[in-house]
């Protein structure tokens, strides 16, 4: 726990990647597999569950430390962290013992299932052999509040070179690394860093890593220059649904989603259709609501997803389909390197052949030239997709952003859309006067994973959200308000939203260097964590012209 | 008896009519320490601990003062007064004053921490005691000053063993010496800026020892650097100063770094939570040890310290002073950003 501890405090304060790269291999390199398991876990954005109720926690550290409750409050909001504020108060430690890092998980784990009295006798006992920073980390583990200023990828590359391996191939492993409650072991992390494997058969099953799309947002009359004949690439529908994952391997079915969750058990219907897949099948695809032959709005889906138990009623009333766009894996084979074309040919015949309701195919668009797409295109609103999907035939499927292979582009009817955070909240007028429905919206001034990262705020909205988002925004609002200034409140930033405007435009005169026309609320991202919303430089690139696609037949 | 009453000039004696470290002009200001927000400029006459007034002639030039060795006792209108280590910087005093059997106390500035380069703080028995109040929060309680000197070797060679340039930002009256006084210099060479090496060449005449230093602008030798503790003000960060030092790594030594906004705010990679402050458990400390019962609290956590004083049973109020200004001057808040920035 020490080692880990000093990782964090070190990593706490390191600007420079290269550093925190190095940082990272050098704690790992020397933790004993098991921890190393459990430090890749939450490096890489794991979260346990909460342990152990925050009210507990705040008791403790107030028995501990003799502090009232006002005191304890001063404390708080002098530090801005309830975790850091107990690491502080408590008393210091009266010996000192260095647990390891997994050893330290089994015992944290273990509080769940204990009574208060005996969670508080152990936490007692644990923090006396703590310094400020291991009882820092221990607190944030325990209230599944742990954010270490590290990206994915520093992950990825870390383990690429302990095992001297392909970053690729490690996205590839650590898809899934975090997903749930997962308990991660030695064999699990020694997986990470194994040897390249040729088969695939140790894979169980996990999916690869989504090759994620950028959007496109150009102008038609350049768009023959930039991209080529339109023929040269597939076009389909942008659909509004949940991107996955199928995957069949040794006679077992998953559903992975973009967070990389698992989501079998809340579709039976795709894991009933993945057991008429052969083995070794992957497909990449949109999870929708399919109703009277066409895509339903995505709320549906939403309120689906937000059902506790799937009965058999919602199953109907709400069925799901996989549009299937993409093979990545066919007869235990990773086709990714194989050109676009040849995937869709191979698809095609694989969802024929499945026979299955709930698998389709994502249809192909074919029109003449980029006009004429841009024709079917303005269909879009009334069919309820996003606008169209663009292609290269003969690009590969990368990984994540990357552009090296090929790229993937979202031409959204609407050109441009953010994901923002919702920061301040004013009252609306006339009938809506007694309710927050005029908000300020932000996104963050740097990468995820930088530390110090502040959100700007570059955008107030009044519209698209229905009466009852905005009962449900308006009791957020009120409930984790932070600051009044006459009619505005300042709100703890939580929730992420989906805003689409008309145009932007350099602007000095706005903190954020951009100014929006007709911003609106495109949709609540209740499945965005906040860390995911956008940030300035993607709003930047929104102003400067698009890079011409790198790879065209 | 009032002994000391907040005027718009500082902090006043009636009996004696003189001030305590005065923000204003006055005719007779007693100082109890030599930074800047204590000792200011422009009064007639100056009175302070002997040993303070070697940084009062350097920071205040040809001013009209008088020396007390602490612990001599002065009578002034009635009025024994007498200085005691504070243990907050070389020359840092307590003012003890004394009428008709009534004793007041003003602490200035003072820290219970050991400290190599002053006199330790020396509890003085007293009815009533003015104390600051910079840390006066229970999340203050500082660490073992060894085990903190040990990190910022342990930093130190860290950087060194890659060849980066480690720069620490420090006050430079006070503190940059508690540092140079405390560190392992066999790790490296010691590099001063411009507002640190006079002041630690007036700590060695009054008798510090300090180890070897150099102004960074007599070194020549650039790759002397590479391995050094190069200590500077804080406000040298950023400065086109520090690109005599390429890939320098840098930390901030200050009790605000025990806070880890506080440092992310500073936009610096490592702080060391080093103060001359008291702490929490240091404030409480010293008040007890005065056994007053009547506590006046200024610059710092006023309002936290008198309500937790007053729940003890003390009678404490707020003195409102100017000080706190210099020395350990907390970070900046955030730029918080407008909630009415128009952006449609
Ligand atoms: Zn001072
Ligand atoms: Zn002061």
């Amino acid at each position: 726990m020490k080692q880990f501890a000093a990782l964090y405090e070190s990593l706490d304060g390191m600007t420079a990647n290269n550093a925190r790269l190095a940082a990272v291999v050098d704690y790992l390199r020397n933790a004993p597999p098991e921890d190393a398991a459990w430090a890749v876990y939450f490096l890489a954005g794991g979260k346990p569950r909460q342990l152990v109720p925050t009210r507990l926690l705040r008791e403790l550290a107030q028995e501990l430390s003799g502090l009232p409750d006002w005191l304890f409050d001063e404390c708080y909001h002098a530090v801005g962290d309830l975790a850091e504020t107990i690491a502080l108060v408590l008393p210091p430690p009266t010996h000192s013992v260095d647990i390891p890092l997994a050893q330290a998980m089994t015992q944290l784990l273990a509080l769940r299932l204990l009574n208060p009295p005996q969670q508080q006798a152990e936490l007692r006992e644990m923090w006396q052999a703590m310094d400020r920073w291991q009882r820092l980390v221990s607190i944030k583990l325990i209230t599944g509040s742990l954010r270490i200023g590290v990206s994915r990828l520093t992950v990825t590359r870390a383990l690429a070179q302990i095992g001297k391996l392909d970053p690729k191939e490690v996205a590839q492993r650590l898809v899934g690394y975090t997903a749930g409650q997962a308990a991660p072991d030695a064999s699990h992390y020694l997986a990470l860093i194994a040897p390249p494997d040729e088969t695939g058969a140790a894979r169980g099953g996990q999916p690869y890593p989504f090759f994620l799309a950028h959007a496109y947002a150009q102008p038609l009359d350049v768009m023959a220059e930039q991209l080529g004949p339109s023929d040269h690439w597939q076009v389909e529908w942008k659909w509004d649904g949940i991107r996955a994952q199928l995957v069949k391997r040794a006679g077992e079915a998953w559903v992975w989603s973009r967070g990389e969750e698992l989501v079998t058990d809340r579709f039976p219907e795709l894991t009933a259709a993945g057991m008429y897949l052969p083995d070794g099948t992957v497909i990449d695809g949109e999870i929708v609501v399919w109703l009277q032959d066409r895509v339903a709005p995505f709320s549906i889906l939403q309120q689906r997803i937000g059902r506790k138990n799937l009965t058999a009623r919602i199953l109907q009333q709400a069925p799901v389909v996989l549009l299937a766009y993409d093979l990545l894996e066919w007869q235990g084979q990773d086709w990714r390197q194989r050109p676009q074309r040849e995937r869709r040919a191979q698809l095609q015949e694989v969802v024929a052949a499945c026979n299955s309701p709930a698998l389709s195919l994502s249809p192909l668009l074919i029109a003449p030239d980029w006009p004429a797409y841009a024709e079917l295109r303005t269909q879009s609103r009334a069919l309820g997709v996003e606008g169209l999907m663009l292609k290269a035939q003969a690009a590969q499927y990368g990984v994540g952003r990357t552009k090296d292979v090929g790229t993937w582009w979202k031409w959204k009817v609407d050109p441009y859309s953010i994901d923002a955070v919702l920061i301040y909240a004013q009252a609306g007028h006339g009938r809506r006067a007694n309710l927050y429905t005029d908000y300020t919206f932000a996104v963050w001034d740097k990468p995820m994973g930088a530390p110090d990262r502040m959100l700007v705020p570059f955008a107030k909205a009044y519209s698209g959200l229905t009466d009852e988002e905005i009962r449900q925004v308006d009791a957020l609002v009120r409930k984790t308000t932070v600051e009044k200034f006459g009619p505005v409140r300042s709100i703890t930033p939580s929730q992420v939203f989906e805003l689409g405007f008309e145009g932007i435009a350099a602007s000095t005169r706005h903190k954020s260097g951009v100014a929006v026309r007709f911003p609106r609320i495109l949709r609540w991202r209740h499945d965005k964590p906040l860390q995911e919303a956008n940030t300035l430089a993607d709003l930047q690139e929104l102003l400067t012209p698009a890079q011409p696609p790198s790879s065209i037949a | 008896m009032n002994l000391v009453i907040a005027r718009p000039e500082g902090l006043y004696c009636p009996a004696g009519d003189f001030y305590i470290d005065p923000w204003r002009p006055v005719e007779r200001a007693v100082i109890t320490h030599g930074h800047s927000d204590h000792a200011r400029w422009g009064h007639a006459h100056y009175l302070a601990a002997e040993p303070c007034l070697g940084i009062l002639k350097a920071r205040l030039g040809h001013i009209n003062v008088q020396g007390l060795p602490y612990g001599q006792t002065l009578e002034h209108h009635g009025v024994k007064l007498s200085f005691h280590p504070a243990g907050h910087v070389l020359g840092s005093a307590q003012v003890r004053l004394e009428v008709n059997g009534e004793v007041w106390v003003a602490s200035g500035d003072y820290k219970t921490q050991y400290d190599p380069t002053c006199l330790p703080f020396e509890p003085v028995r007293c009815d009533t005691f003015i104390t600051e109040s910079t840390f006066g929060l229970p999340i203050y309680r500082w660490q073992d000053p060894t085990e903190l000197f040990d990190q910022v070797n342990a930093w130190w060679r860290a950087n060194a063993a890659q060849g980066r340039p480690s720069v620490l930002y420090c006050y430079a009256f006070g503190k940059a010496q508690r540092i140079l006084a405390s560190i392992d210099a066999s790790i490296g060479p010691l590099i001063m800026h411009g507002a640190i090496e006079p002041l630690n060449r007036m700590y060695r005449e009054q008798g510090v020892v300090l180890p070897e230093t150099r102004y960074a602008g007599d070194v020549e030798d650039r790759t002397l650097a590479k391995t050094g503790l190069i200590l500077a003000p804080p406000s040298a960060s950023g400065s086109t100063w520090l690109r005599r030092f390429p890939d320098y790594a840098e930390a901030f030594a200050s009790g605000w770094m025990q806070v880890r906004g506080n440092r992310r705010r500073r936009g610096i990679e490592r702080g060391f939570a080093l103060s001359d402050h008291a702490d929490w458990p240091g404030l409480n400390w010293a008040i007890e040890q005065t056994g007053a019962q009547n506590v006046y609290v200024t610059h710092g956590a006023t309002d936290v310290l008198v309500r937790y004083l007053r729940d003890k049973g003390l009678n404490a109020q707020i003195f409102k002073t100017e000080y706190g200004d210099e020395d350990d001057t907390p970070p900046a808040s955030d730029d918080a950003a407008s909630p009415a920035e128009d952006a449609s």
